[in-house]
């Protein structure tokens, strides 16, 4: 690649093209979509033997140890997966750079609010039992 | 930065609807339509999460939600979404180190997807209505 006398002090420093970004994008993608493949599985787990049950008896479950901390990387890998994904959509679809810029802002929002929001359920679970 | 004239107008190459439609291509839309679909559903692992950490009250009017008719078939679509966009990702991952890009190959592996979701979603929801006395 030209990271030689083409590019300028900064792009050398940078050490990125003209995309702005390197590989960091694709490689989160695939590392948070190994981890969702377990906890995904989990997840079903963990919902199935929820079913039916009264709220007493989930907040139990959800509450223990091992399940909230599933759950919670769970969320993690979730979420961050899901805003990479929805930024490749957003990237794909919307030409104009004030709009897919603003959508880009509110995709992180979106996810930052529903990540958070769900890690803070499984810490008030977690700490009521 | 200077501002880019819109283009002329010229024929676009081959595009999606000159196409006959491919049990491989209809994954990949599908694979992208289901991950869209999930982004919105995490809305609902949000609600019933903050719903139980909440008040037994509000952990039963996110229950008596996920029991209606509308409820359930929001969960059998989110359940089917999630598993199919799960296998999807495996086989991406699989294609990632090179492999199975054979004709053979990406075409059982798109049927395999497609049966696979299907059949996990009906397994997982007859397991839970037999086990479980289903969502409510």
């Amino acid at each position: 690649m030209a990271v030689g006398k083409m590019s300028t002090p900064l792009g050398r420093v940078r050490g990125l093209g003209a995309a702005k970004s390197g590989t960091g994008h694709f490689w989160r993608q695939r590392l948070t979509a190994i981890a969702n493949v377990p906890l995904t599985i989990a997840f079903v787990f963990i919902v199935v033997a929820l079913l039916g049950r009264n709220h007493a008896a989930v907040v139990q479950i959800l509450g223990s140890p091992l399940v909230a901390i599933v759950m919670l990387l769970f969320i993690f890998s979730v979420t961050t997966h899901m805003r990479l994904g929805m930024q490749v959509i957003i990237e794909d679809y919307v030409h104009d750079e004030g709009t897919k810029l603003v959508l880009i802002i509110a995709n992180t929002f979106f996810c930052a609010a529903v990540g958070l929001a769900s890690a803070f359920a499984i810490l008030m679970l977690s700490f009521k039992v | 930065m200077a501002e880019v004239k819109a283009p002329a107008e010229r024929p676009l190459s081959p595009h999606l609807f000159i196409y006959k439609p491919m049990l491989t291509m209809m994954m990949s839309i599908v694979h992208r339509i289901t991950g869209g679909a999930l982004y919105f559903g995490t809305l609902l692992v949000a609600w019933w999460l903050i719903a139980a950490a909440t008040s037994p009250n509000a952990y039963a009017s996110v229950g008596a939600f996920m029991g209606s008719f509308l409820g359930r078939l929001i969960l059998f679509g989110y359940t089917w979404a999630l598993i199919h966009h799960m296998l999807g990702g495996i086989r991406h991952l699989i294609w990632d180190t090179g492999r199975g890009f054979g004709p053979q190959e990406r075409e059982w592996m798109a049927a395999a997807n497609l049966i696979g979701s299907i059949g996990l979603t009906l397994v997982l929801w007859i397991v839970g209505y037999l086990f479980m006395g289903g969502p409510r």
